[in-house]
């Protein structure tokens, strides 16, 4: 634990926009690009929250290295990523996966933003002025008037008293 | 003597707390006003203690007191008074310090303050406040005490983090934490709304400028942290989606959504029963926000009074309180009237749908902060949801949500008409489209998003201007009727434009500084040069420039564009012998609104003569990303100084019956319901 901790506040102190160090840089701008690219989506992993694109960190620069290696070999993005989580785990990379592990962190935007809409639209019909009795309140009244179970529909008679009238 | 004096008006203020927390309650139960008052004057008295320990603390701080364990642990003789006095806040026990003092004063201004609500709601109010203020004080008494002594004082403190020796990072935490605990009042307000069962026009319009400070308090705590980390972080970053910063930003996001459903319960009486859920939520994610920070169960490159085993009671804390007026909520809110009748289109759906987005937006910024934890807690493999998740999911929420902001203040209540909004904003329209297509066809290299976020920013800002045009009616009615409408505009709607274009001129600068941003880095002997951009840069020489507690070498570059000279730049890096820290101390050279970001980084062997590794950034428009929210924080206090929302001059109860005044609430909700609010 304290290893870790010094591990990090070293990491911390040495953050800087370590991956532009022109030593590290590969001769091909295009392939530099490529490699920037990735670097910015890897994990530097005794970093506090940092991508090897910058942190200064000598495990980030060895990632770094070994990027910047494969993709001078001509390795493409997926390749590189593919061969840095075998080797390290998912945790390497700062883009999760969108496996099923991770359904839910992909799909929740949509979801919360289609629960929305859905409450929205419900409230929008319900709301409309009502002249006519529902179905269902046609359903509840019958039931009402052969002496069914009247204590589930008592919250629903409240809310309606409490409705304000426009 | 003096540490002991606070430490003793701080276990005083505690006890000040629970009296407040029973004496208001109690005073509500008994509709007595004896104890209701009682209970408000314990509210002061809590103040003053909490004020007293603080003012102990600060001035064991800049006397250097290292008897007290939170002095020697957090602060060194050697450190400038500016930064001693920002010690004070600068660790977790002094932190949990500046929390409660925030927590008591926005208890006291309740109680000053708020001799408009009726008799019950504010006893009920002071009585919340009363109790998050014990729970809070009680944690830092028993388990953060900043006022320990030490038996064996030490000669010399060990040094706050030099990273966090800046004047942003010192003023930082005062305006963050101002901004969070502010969100502590709406939550008293919404606890005593739903003890009451009464959430009306008047209980909205007592929420309103509660939240608009505390969010305009939260934007300028935020812009100054980032702020902070794009100079002093050095790599010209403002934004990391870091956990510490998703922290600050959930409670701002959710602050936001209420500034806006508040109007609408406000105005209309409708979605009363929202408005309290996020109220509640949005003091909940200041809590989450304060253990995330502290708790160190998430890592950070803030990392900052990271504590785990108080972490759990921090927890404890948060689970209670929000449990329980989530519970609270649970129980009462379907007593909640539903309120008025809207159509789809119209200003309350326009704000429904900003509330859906940015509640989604916030569960974004949620799960993908805490998700991290919850996959390790289910036994799955670790992983990491970094900056890439939320660029693609955070940012078209928010995209959709821009497109749409400015047709909201132009459409009318209950019924709006499409067509005609999409008329009047055709103007704007019209420029914001020129604006992407010019700036796609004259920035280089080509960037279409960087245009489109371009044209999306002056979109903003046209809407804003299109609807103050509307609104006093600029080129139909003639020049002193327009005159007249513009002078007699309420500061509220101001302060909405304000907030509005601040907005759109954030995202022109964010938007612009990450499409065209330049990177150059070099390793240069004395003498050598780098371009960076249209930019020259030549380091002529590097000095030693030692500072009062810190070895440093700063860097003489001259920069010049097409031979001119354009400024001198000085970084340093600095080394902090006593932490053994190095940081980069940027230099900024303003041109216009862009930022010419230079950085003088490690000293190398070179072939013949040592070479310092230079970096040099071209940030264009960078001025912009912070000026954009000073513009929307000033609009946040615009929008408080209207008459309307004034503290104070709320109506005042009619009659002097204390024992259960009506309020002005009964026939103003009804004017509400009727349209006219």
């Amino acid at each position: 634990m304290k290893a870790r901790a010094l591990l990090a506040a070293a990491a911390a102190a040495l953050c800087l926009g370590a991956a532009s160090d022109p030593a590290e840089r590969l001769k091909d701008p295009a392939q530099e690009a490529r490699a920037r690219a990735i670097f910015r989506e890897v994990r530097c992993l005794v970093c506090q929250n940092e991508s090897i694109d910058d942190s200064e960190a000598e495990l980030a620069a060895d990632l770094r290295r070994i990027v910047r290696e494969q993709v001078a070999a001509g390795a493409d993005e997926a390749e590189v990523k593919r061969f840095l989580t075998a080797r390290y785990g998912e945790f390497v990379l700062l883009r999760p996966a969108m496996s099923l592990g991770n359904a839910a962190l992909w799909a929740a935007p949509a979801l919360v933003v289609g629960a929305g809409f859905l409450l929205l639209l419900l409230r929008l019909r319900n709301r409309a002025p009502e002249s006519e009795l529902s179905d269902a309140e046609d359903a509840r009244l019958e039931q009402i008037e052969n002496d069914g179970p009247t204590d589930t529909i008592a919250p629903n008679i409240g809310r309606q008293e409490g409705r304000r009238v426009t | 003597m003096i540490a002991e004096t606070g430490a003793f008006a701080l276990a005083l203020a505690l006890a000040m707390s629970l009296v407040q927390a029973i004496l208001s309650a109690a005073g509500r139960m008994r509709r007595s006003t004896a104890l209701a008052a009682a209970g408000e004057g314990a509210a002061l008295a809590a103040f003053l203690g909490v004020a007293v320990a603080f003012a102990a603390l600060m001035y064991g701080f800049v006397t250097s007191d290292f008897s007290i364990s939170n002095v020697a642990a957090n602060s060194h003789t050697e450190k400038p008074l500016l930064y001693r006095v920002a010690g004070t806040w600068g660790s977790h026990e002094g932190s949990m310090l500046l929390w409660c003092l925030a927590l008591t004063a926005y208890g006291s201004v309740m109680v000053l303050f708020g001799k408009g609500l009726s008799a019950g709601l504010r006893a009920c109010a002071v009585a919340a406040q009363g109790a998050l203020g014990t729970v809070f004080l009680a944690y830092t008494v028993f388990a953060s005490n900043p006022l320990a002594r030490l038996a064996d004082p030490p000669v010399e403190g060990r040094s706050l983090n030099p990273l966090l020796q800046d004047p942003a990072l010192a003023f930082h935490p005062p305006f963050l934490y101002a901004g969070y605990v502010g969100m502590s009042v709406v939550f008293s307000l919404a606890v005593a709304a739903l003890v009451e069962g009464r959430v009306d026009a008047a209980w909205a319009r007592w929420v309103r400028p509660w939240t608009l400070a505390a969010w305009s308090l939260l934007t300028v705590g935020i812009a100054l942290g980032s702020f902070w980390a794009y100079y002093e972080l050095g790599w010209g970053g403002w934004w990391f989606w870091d956990p510490v910063e998703n922290a600050s930003f959930m409670p701002w996001l959710v602050a936001t959504a209420l500034v806006h459903s508040s109007v609408v319960t406000e105005k209309r009486g409708a979605l009363a029963g929202w408005t309290v859920f996020l109220a509640l939520a949005a003091f909940t994610f200041s809590m989450l926000g304060g253990f995330l920070v502290r708790s160190g169960v998430l890592t950070s490159v803030h990392a900052f009074a990271v504590d785990p085993t108080r972490g759990v009671l921090l927890l404890a804390i948060l689970g209670a309180s929000a449990g329980a007026g989530f519970a609270l909520f649970a129980w009462r809110a379907p007593t909640l009237n539903a309120g008025g009748v809207f159509a789809p289109i119209s200003r309350e759906s326009a704000l429904v749908l900003n509330n859906i987005l940015l509640s989604a937006a916030t569960a974004t910024v949620l799960l993908g902060t805490l998700f991290p934890l919850i996959r390790e807690a289910t036994g799955g493999q670790p992983i990491s949801v970094g900056p890439p998740y939320f660029n693609l999911t955070f940012t078209p929420l928010m995209v959709g949500m821009l497109i749409l902001l400015p047709a909201g203040p132009l459409l009318a209540w209950k019924r709006g008409d499409a067509a005609g909004v999409a008329q009047r904003l055709g103007l704007a329209m019209l420029i914001a489209l020129g604006a992407a297509l010019a700036t796609f066809a004259i920035a280089s290299p080509r960037h279409v998003l960087g245009a489109a976020g371009v044209g999306l920013g002056v979109w903003l800002i046209a809407g804003a201007g299109v609807e103050i045009a509307e609104r006093t009616r600029a080129f139909r009615a003639p020049p002193a009727e327009t005159w007249r409408r513009l002078t007699g505009l309420p500061r509220g709607a101001w302060g909405m434009t304000l907030a509005h274009a601040g907005l759109g001129v954030f995202i022109l600068g964010a938007c612009f500084e990450t499409a065209w941003k330049v990177e150059a880095a070099e390793t240069l002997a004395v003498g050598q040069s780098l371009d960076a951009g249209a930019y020259h840069l030549t380091l002529e020489r590097v000095v030693d420039a030692d500072g009062p507690n810190y070895e440093a070498e700063r860097g003489m570059i001259r920069a010049t564009r097409g031979g001119a000279l354009v400024c001198e730049a000085h970084p340093e890096r600095r080394t902090f012998p006593a932490g053994g820290q190095t940081t980069s101390e940027v230099a900024i050279c303003q041109r216009g609104l862009s930022h010419l970001y230079v950085v003088l980084g490690e000293r190398r062997d070179g072939a013949a003569a040592p070479v310092w590794l230079v970096r040099a950034y071209w940030n264009p428009w960078a001025s912009l990303i912070f000026i954009g929210p000073a513009i929307m924080a000033l609009g946040g206090l615009v929008s408080l100084s209207d008459r309307r929302l004034r503290l104070g001059v709320a109506r005042r109860a009619p009659s002097k019956d204390k024992a259960e005044p009506p309020l002005a609430a009964p026939d103003m909700a009804a004017r509400v319901a009727r349209g006219e609010g």
